[in-house]
């Protein structure tokens, strides 16, 4: 069992709302991931779940048990710490001993548990290391397996992997995901990096100045984004919000362009509303029936890939297209839009329209 | 970082190319130096070389007019009559340096245990009007102690601590907890507060976490800072005159200072006596010099 439930999750530093009422359900077993910008409260709400953070209001159950008030030590959860908080002082093994010294384990049980570890995670050979002595890549590997180590009831993950190289990074990501997957455990992660957390996780939260601002699978926080900002923060290259309104049949743009209005729309007419468009569901390639008018504003190529911006009115919209584009500055350019994958937001609120309709 | 004095002095980028004696550049300038610093070293070493020439002199020599610079006979007697008593007993003095280092140390442990936690505490936990707290504790050391002399001595009297080891070694915890609070504190927030996080998870208590991982990390500016009270306890002469009186408890500052005055005045005693006494805190500093200036340059210690 490994269930974590926090709710209504209250803290504040001096003036600073770092936590806002949030409430996270993470089911046994699960990948979950707490994604947000720096300073949402990621690594507040972790550190408050893992008991190392005292909380103004709300309460953490673990495995439907009340744990608001339990120590640290009493919660049974293991946690890998950004900066990995290795022990200076002592030897790779011993750093990874730790938690079973704590339990006193015996030392063949010990002994046992660490070779299996640094095995599973390819650090045999630097046992007999201070953490002075290890590469970014190799304290990582440390600290996890640190967590790792016992079975606890679920893992905490505080940016683990923000310290690495984008290569090793990409490594780790593959790695964790198998990790996960062979031990069947909870997993709580708190990343600022989206795609880390549409490739990893099973449910993902988004959070925003403490306040979660959705929950759900990868999908469908990129493809039903609950607001404006869960749209503009899920996806690279960002989606493109264009101010319009909507007036019988059809969408009018704050720059003067018209689209015909998407079927599934509730909103009423006049209402301010910003029109949501992902760069796959633009394109500047192919004709189609519904398109925007503008001028090519630059290029990005990106490999695999190329963005093209393209200016309409005052606002650019950023296009996916092959790598083979090309095109000079100033140009006309007419960019097909894919509506059925538009997203229509309350310019006030921020909300999204989408939903009801679909 | 720590910075040698060779740094600290140093006046500038370095010159590799520039064109040498340009102004007071270059050999003209380190020459003025080396004359600035060597009347300096003199005037204020010169004080300490008599102290040791007149501690191994013979007493004619002592009292020779014009004084003996070089030329005088060496003898060892100065130190084995601080120590040694005529009838060949145990001196009054050496009881005193017996008492100076019982005094100084505990006084050190007791300020040491007490402040080393409080540190901690305060530096890792949220405690209410934290910044005024310590400013309190820092303000007992704003007034010069000899202030406090009479009221405490009153207060002493009244609990039978006049005369009294441990009297001195209360008063001196007293004067030395507010300054290791305040110099620990500022190592304890040099040492990330993560490890005791991580430890915690491991399973260990808040206070198991700061044994194990924070505290041993700590051992360097507990050194310092055990030095510094220390050098204070050892030094210490106010209180030790005011509050002590029998040969018994006197520490060796009022001792040595009670040689001088009568008709006559063994000053080749009082020498040896003071060169036995300055020998400690100098070897102690001398062991703990490179925590001494990273201590002193609190914040720029680099781990």
């Amino acid at each position: 069992m490994g269930t974590v439930a926090a709710h209504g999750l209250r803290k504040s530093f001096g003036k600073v709302q770092a936590l806002d009422g949030v409430t996270l359900d993470v089911p046994d077993g699960s990948f979950f991931v707490v994604l947000g910008p720096s300073g949402a409260g990621k690594t507040t709400t972790l550190r408050a779940i893992a008991g190392l953070e005292k909380l103004d209001a709300g309460s953490v159950h673990l495995d439907g048990r009340d744990a608001t008030r339990d120590a640290p030590a009493e919660r049974d959860l293991a946690m890998v710490f950004q900066s990995y908080a290795l022990y200076p002082r002592h030897t790779v093994y011993e750093n990874i001993a730790s938690p079973l010294r704590a339990r006193r384990c015996s030392s063949g049980e010990i002994a046992a548990a660490v070779e299996q570890m640094s095995s599973l995670l390819h650090i045999e050979r630097l046992l007999q290391r201070r953490p002075s002595q290890l590469s970014g890549g190799e304290m990582q590997r440390v600290a996890l397996a640190r967590a790792l180590v016992r079975s606890p009831r679920a893992f905490l993950m505080d940016e683990p992997l923000t310290n690495l190289d984008l290569k090793l990074r990409v490594e780790m990501r593959t790695e964790l995901t198998r990790i996960h997957r062979s031990l069947g455990a909870t997993f709580v992660y708190v990343t600022n990096d989206q795609v880390e957390a549409l490739s990893m996780a099973d449910q993902v939260a988004v959070l925003k100045e403490g306040k979660v601002q959705q929950v759900g699978t990868p999908t469908e926080v990129y493809e039903r984004p609950a607001n404006q900002w869960v749209a503009a923060f899920v996806g690279s290259p960002p989606i493109s919000l264009l101010a319009c309104r909507a007036d019988g049949d059809r969408l009018v743009g704050a720059d003067g362009w018209t689209l015909p209005r998407p079927r599934w729309t509730t909103a009423e007419d006049g209402r301010e509303l910003l029109l949501g468009l992902r760069a796959e569901d633009l394109s500047v390639e192919q004709r189609g029936d519904v398109s925007l008018s503008g001028e090519l504003y630059g290029l990005e190529p990106l490999g695999d890939r190329t963005v093209v911006d393209v200016r309409v009115g005052t606002e650019i919209l950023k296009v996916k297209a092959r790598p083979t584009v090309t095109g000079t500055p100033g140009e006309r350019l007419q960019v097909t839009v894919d509506l059925d994958r538009a997203h229509l937001f309350d310019a006030g609120t921020g909300l999204s329209l989408s939903e009801a309709g679909r | 970082m720590a910075v040698s004095v060779d740094e600290a002095v140093s006046t500038g980028p370095a010159r590799d190319h520039a064109p040498p004696a340009r102004r007071l550049g270059g050999r003209g300038r380190s020459v003025l130096e080396v004359v600035l610093l060597t009347v300096l070293a003199v005037l204020m070493l010169f004080p300490v070389l008599w102290m040791l020439e007149t501690s191994i002199k013979e007493n004619r020599d002592v009292y020779a007019i014009p004084a003996k610079f070089f030329d005088f006979d060496v003898t060892m007697a100065h130190f084995k009559d601080v120590f040694v008593a005529p009838d060949g007993g145990r001196t009054a003095l050496s009881v005193s340096f017996f008492n100076s280092v019982v005094v100084a140390g505990v006084s050190t442990l007791l300020a040491t245990v007490l402040g080393v936690p409080a540190a901690w505490a305060y530096s890792r936990f949220a405690v209410r009007a934290k910044k005024d707290q310590l400013f309190f504790i820092l303000s007992t050391r704003f007034m010069p102690p000899v202030v406090v002399v009479i009221p405490i001595f009153l207060m002493y009297r009244e609990f039978g601590l006049i005369d009294n080891k441990l009297g001195l070694i209360l008063i001196y915890a007293a004067f030395n907890v507010p300054f290791t609070i305040w110099m620990m504190k500022g190592f304890v927030d040099e040492v990330p507060a993560e490890y005791e996080d991580a430890a915690m998870l491991d399973g260990y208590t808040r206070l198991q976490a700061f044994w194990r991982y924070t505290l041993p990390l700590l051992v360097p500016g507990i050194a310092a800072t055990a030095v510094f009270a220390l050098i204070f306890s050892w030094n210490e002469f106010v209180f030790a005159t005011f509050l002590t009186s029998s040969d018994s408890v006197r520490t060796a500052p009022p001792a040595i200072a009670g040689l001088i005055g009568g008709t006559t005045t063994d000053w080749g005693l009082v020498a040896a006596s003071s060169v036995v006494f300055a020998l400690p805190v100098l070897v102690f500093a001398y062991l703990v010099r490179k925590h001494l200036i990273a201590g002193v340059t609190l914040g720029a210690v680099r781990r």
